[in-house]
């Protein structure tokens, strides 16, 4: 058997049918998010570590490319590469908290 | 359709779920242990544990037509408590002996810490010991990178593990490339939050050609969903997919990796 998946080299799809298949979804995401920022906006206290890391990950929808989820990805997770001496929690929180 | 659900918690669900799989076309579930969502204090609450994953939950699976099998190991949240983890991994080679354990798993990381890499390493010792297969928790979120990484390399370490007798599950878009490259299998777990969402799994699908994939729903006690899989498969016949391709996927893959294990048996020859 090949080491290929039966879904890799998928059929091209037009640009039609992805918005066909997929714009209403993710036109009700984009407003919700768009809520989001508006309920922030009305809500006190110092900007959360965490709506930082999301505003700086919206100017990378911009961008051009198929990577979009891996960049945002990547910029939101820990850049060290040593195991830490002990955890204060056992959760994550979404966004690295160094992130600036 | 058919389809395997290779990582499920089914300790955490209801007979509704097993319904609802079981009509879904859900043939064989697999069951990691985990975290209860609590601290266990004792070895004697894990000993209960693997009874429950050994003995209790084949027979609720059976009810439904479903075969069970489980995954044993201490999961790295509980891996601090270095004493408490020594204790269980003492307990999972009398378990080892039923009939339907497939290997070490859930193990990995969860904050990517030194008592939990001490750990990890421990159940990869005992992997190799006794000749298992390994499925691996990769961290949540912001440690998912590091932690694969680490994971990874402490795996490689270990000096005598084949690594396509080893799914490292949980993967996104930043970790699977990575994962495929170094010739292990990956997973991905579809949930309606965090990791991946069903659509997003099936680009993934599209984008990385390995054959090295499965999906699962990893349904536990918090925010999951047990039909995951089967809503991946309507995604995948929403985009054009053939039915064949389909069940390659969610049957044929987690049928090939699994059956590297002597008590796996492939549902179809079952029947």
């Amino acid at each position: 058997m090949s080491d290929s998946n039966p879904l890799a080299g998928t059929p091209r799809r037009t640009r039609d049918q992805v918005a066909d298949l997929h714009f209403m979804d993710a036109r009700f995401k984009l407003l919700d998010l768009a809520a989001f920022l508006d309920r922030l906006e009305k809500a006190s206290g110092p900007e959360d570590h965490r709506v930082r890391g999301l505003r700086a990950a919206l100017p990378l929808l911009l961008k051009s490319g198929d990577d979009r989820v891996a960049q945002i990805l990547h910029l939101w997770s820990d850049p060290s590469v040593t195991p830490i001496e002990k955890a204060d929690t056992k959760a994550a929180s979404g966004v690295w908290p160094g992130l600036k | 359709m058919r389809y395997i659900e290779p990582h499920g918690h089914m300790v955490s669900r209801t007979t509704d779920d097993y319904q609802a799989m079981a009509l879904a076309g859900c043939a064989a579930i697999c069951e990691p242990a985990f975290w209860a969502g609590f601290d266990r204090k004792t070895a004697d609450g894990f000993y209960d544990y693997f009874c429950q994953l050994t003995q209790h939950e084949p027979k609720r699976a059976a009810k439904y037509g479903l075969p069970h099998y489980c995954w044993l190991c201490i999961n790295p949240k509980e891996s601090e408590d270095m004493k408490l983890a020594d204790d269980v991994l003492a307990l999972i080679p009398e378990f080892m002996k039923a009939k339907t354990v497939l290997g070490i798993g859930e193990i990995g990381l969860n904050k990517n810490t030194r008592n939990e890499m001490l750990i990890l390493e421990k159940h990869v010792e005992l992997a190799v010991k006794y000749d298992q297969l390994i499925l691996v928790h990769t961290p949540h979120l912001e440690d998912k990178r590091k932690g694969t990484r680490l994971i990874m390399d402490v795996i490689k370490a270990a000096g005598k593990v084949k690594p396509e007798r080893v799914i490292i599950d949980h993967v996104e878009e930043h970790t699977i490339g990575e994962v495929l490259d170094q010739g292990f299998w990956a997973g991905i777990t579809l949930y309606p939050e965090s990791k991946a969402t069903p659509v997003r799994a099936v680009d993934m699908l599209e984008n990385f050609a390995s054959q090295r994939v499965w999906l699962n729903s990893a349904c536990d006690w918090g925010h999951s969903d047990p039909l995951a899989v089967p809503k991946a498969m309507q995604e995948m016949r929403r985009r054009g997919h053939s039915a064949a391709a389909i069940d390659r996927l969610v049957y044929g893959n987690p049928v090939r990796f699994l059956s590297q294990s002597p008590n796996f048996k492939d549902p179809q020859a079952l029947r």
